[in-house]
């Protein structure tokens, strides 16, 4: 049913990039009958592909075209050419997510009236509300099948080893908000299976029970006979006309041969390095600073959360890689409460590594038996993520770099990243928070972690109610070019302390409405 | 190790493993005799030298010299008593047909072992290989640490050693699972030493 569309075709809507942002506006906007051309710079993998083999799958599916990691983050040190752990690939980035679905709180949109002006960040409140976006979030764990969610009305993860012994702790230092909304099926739901506990989740689920675009939204919007799917094609630039609209993007193949593809509306959908460079890399005469940058703000206020991990040794046996990958999810100390010496709040997410992951991140250098000790005991482990507010500076960015070239012939991305006083006072914290809990089930070894190189890039294409202080409107839309718009995390204007990829899908239905409306009215 | 819990005989025991090697040894072990002995729980000490001269013979590019010293190296980086020099072995032993190879990587390496041998002489008066205490060798690790060698070595190892299927049965790791059904029938809730709420 796949459909084949000329490059000459000036009538579709070109998407750069399949994940959760791309995916679904593709899915939502082939249901109404609009054409589409979805440009996917990764291969195109099967679950025939997926292994569950931390490494295999690294090296199979991450993103590793050369970046470098700049400022004054761990990254310069521990992973100066990882910045960013993400997918390149059809299904983008859905293919590695943990599956962890929570929304965003309504202060977390109303960032800069809820915490005032705070010295030495660039914080600004989205232009939309958690009221206006919450009929999408509704939508969206209806379609990605966020279990224990009433939109979806599927049963709750049941609870695995790791779970439980999270849960314990944090109800014995007086948690109460423990949560696990997960994109995983609790049962056989829109044609895929049901959670068998395989782990290995992050490596792409072999059976499909966790939701990706790329076994839900992409084959089903290339089933209503409007898509087109070209995967390994990168996207290079975004052309335009004398008057500043959008006319199509040049692309390279896997050979590298280059092709121009037309469009009427093109959509940037390629993760918060990616889409950013993409902006900048398509500089023109007319827009000297990259398309949609007149504000500046292309590439800016790079946020990847507040983060820091911990492994813990328990005085039993857990095997917290026993079932899906998420575990109990403490999210008491999510609401603002600036007592504590920090604004925002963070989630401690217990989040499973099997033994080769837990081995390179636990103290990424690091060696003898301070290492190996621990390591022995790996079965009696369970491990946290601390996903917390990153306050949006300005100098947190993607940039290019001004000589080394990647294999299309086009400036690296510098990944530049520094510390808020507010990240290093709330990763603390958190840490704290999860040294009493680990103790109060008799942990006997805490092991405080570096931050894992970057899953959740966000804010370089930032939302804003005026043109001067962000890149787009509140549909996505930029403000400077009627007929582009970003449609992935780039656009976040806080970063909150939810995992973004359900904020991404729900921004994207939402997207995807106006954009279908806009096109009926002849606006677009 | 076995959990009993008597009290409450409704609900089965947490499915424990025993941190033992489970599969074939064939395998993955290509030797036999002296090589198959460095697999006892008894791995490390004088007993075993002899076990450790047969595997650094493997060395052929290399020589077993610095084949010993890499093997001494390997354990004292990531150091697990119960863990053989056999293990050990198949995260180095790719080095040696790397080396005949790639000529940056043999000096790196011959070099590298030639400055070790070089330390543990002026510290201890015998090479690195023969230094009696783990103590010992650490202050010679300490003073190269931070070198091309020990690096290069030291972060091979991460996944040489650690992600080797063979060694994960004895961290208690159960590698890939879905070919297994997963965990859904297999102990993925039967934690059973929590206090109750």
């Amino acid at each position: 049913m796949s459909k084949t569309f000329s490059k000459d075709d000036n009538s579709v809507v070109v998407i750069v990039g399949s994940g959760a942002g791309g995916g679904t506006l593709a899915d939502e906007l082939t249901r109404q009958g609009i054409d589409v051309v979805i440009l996917e710079a990764g291969k195109h993998h099967t679950q025939e592909d997926f292994e569950n083999d931390e490494w295999a799958m690294f090296a199979k599916i991450s993103w590793l075209d050369k970046r470098i990691s700049a400022g004054g983050w761990h990254h310069t040190e521990t992973y100066p050419n990882l910045p960013a752990w993400i997918v390149k690939g059809v299904g983008g980035s859905t293919m590695h997510w943990s599956g962890l679905a929570l929304r965003f709180m309504a202060h977390e949109f109303k960032t800069r009236s809820t915490y005032g002006h705070v010295p030495g960040a660039n914080v600004l409140d989205w232009p939309i509300s958690y009221e206006e976006l919450a009929p999408y979030y509704d939508i969206a764990e209806r379609k990605m099948g966020v279990a224990g969610t009433k939109a979806s009305g599927l049963p709750p993860m049941p609870p695995n080893n790791h779970y439980k012994v999270i849960e314990a702790g944090a109800r014995k230092i007086g948690y109460k908000d423990i949560v696990r909304p997960v994109a995983s099926n609790t049962r056989p739901n829109d044609g895929r299976p049901a959670c068998q506990q395989i782990g290995y989740c992050m490596q792409g689920c072999k059976i499909g029970a966790k939701w990706s675009t790329l076994y839900s939204e992409i084959p089903r919007a290339m089933k209503t006979g409007h898509a087109e799917l070209r995967p390994q094609s990168m996207v290079l630039r975004i052309e335009h006309d004398k008057s500043g609209k959008a006319t199509g993007v040049l692309y390279a193949d896997k050979d590298g041969k280059q092709h121009l593809q037309k469009a009427r509306v093109v959509c940037v959908a390629g993760n918060s390095i990616e889409s950013p460079r993409l902006l900048l890399n398509s500089a023109s005469s007319l827009f000297p600073n990259g398309l949609a940058n007149s504000s500046g703000q292309v590439g800016r206020n790079y946020m990847n959360h507040t983060t820091a991990a911990a492994l813990t040794i328990n005085p039993g046996p857990v095997y917290m890689y026993r079932g899906f990958d998420i575990a109990a999810v403490v999210s008491d100390e999510v609401p603002n409460n600036p007592d504590r010496g920090f604004l925002g709040g963070y989630h401690l997410e217990g989040l499973a590594l099997h033994l080769p992951f837990a081995a390179a991140f636990m103290k990424p250098g690091g060696w003898g038996r301070e290492v190996s000790s621990a390591l022995e005991k790996f079965d009696h482990m369970s491990c946290v993520w601390v996903c917390g507010e990153d306050l949006a500076q300005e100098e947190n960015s993607i940039t290019l770099h001004p000589t080394e070239k990647d294999q299309h012939g086009l400036p690296i991305p510098i990944v530049t990243k520094t510390d808020h006083t507010n990240d290093a006072a709330m990763r603390r914290h958190g840490l704290g928070q999860w040294r009493k809990l680990s103790e109060a089930v008799g942990a006997t070894r805490v092991i405080d972690m570096p931050p894992y190189p970057a899953s959740h890039n966000m804010g370089t294409n930032r939302m804003s109610a005026k043109a001067r202080d962000g890149v787009v409107n509140k549909w996505g839309q930029t403000h400077d070019i009627k007929n582009l718009f970003v449609s992935d995390g780039s656009q976040f204007t806080s970063s909150g302390a939810a995992n973004p990829t359900l904020t991404i899908v729900a921004l994207a239905i939402r997207q995807a409405e106006y954009i279908a409306g806009a096109m009926k009215r002849r606006e677009l | 190790m076995k959990n009993e819990h008597p009290d409450t005989p409704a609900e089965p025991a947490m499915r424990v493993l025993e941190k033992r090697i489970t599969v074939s040894r064939r395998a993955f072990l290509k030797g036999s005799g002296a090589a198959a002995a460095g697999v006892a729980a008894l791995s490390t000490g004088s007993l075993m030298l002899p076990a450790r001269d047969a595997l650094a013979a493997e060395f052929t590019e290399l020589g077993a010299g610095p084949g010993k010293t890499l093997l001494v190296m390997a354990r004292d980086i990531f150091p697990h008593d119960r863990i053989s020099d056999r293990y050990y072995m198949l995260a180095i032993e790719p080095y040696d047909a790397m080396a005949a190879k790639d000529p940056a990587l043999k000096k790196l390496i011959v070099d590298g072992v030639a400055q070790l041998d070089r330390l543990a002489m002026a510290a201890f008066n015998k090479p690195y290989a023969e230094v009696s205490t783990e103590p010992e060798r650490l202050t010679l690790l300490y003073a190269i640490e931070h070198g091309a060698f020990f690096q290069k070595i030291k972060g091979d190892m991460v996944t040489g050693f650690y992600n080797n299927k063979a060694v994960w049965p004895l961290f208690g790791e159960e590698g890939s699972s879905w070919e297994k059904g997963g965990y859904v029938n297999r102990g993925f809730d039967d934690i059973d030493w929590l206090p109750k709420a």
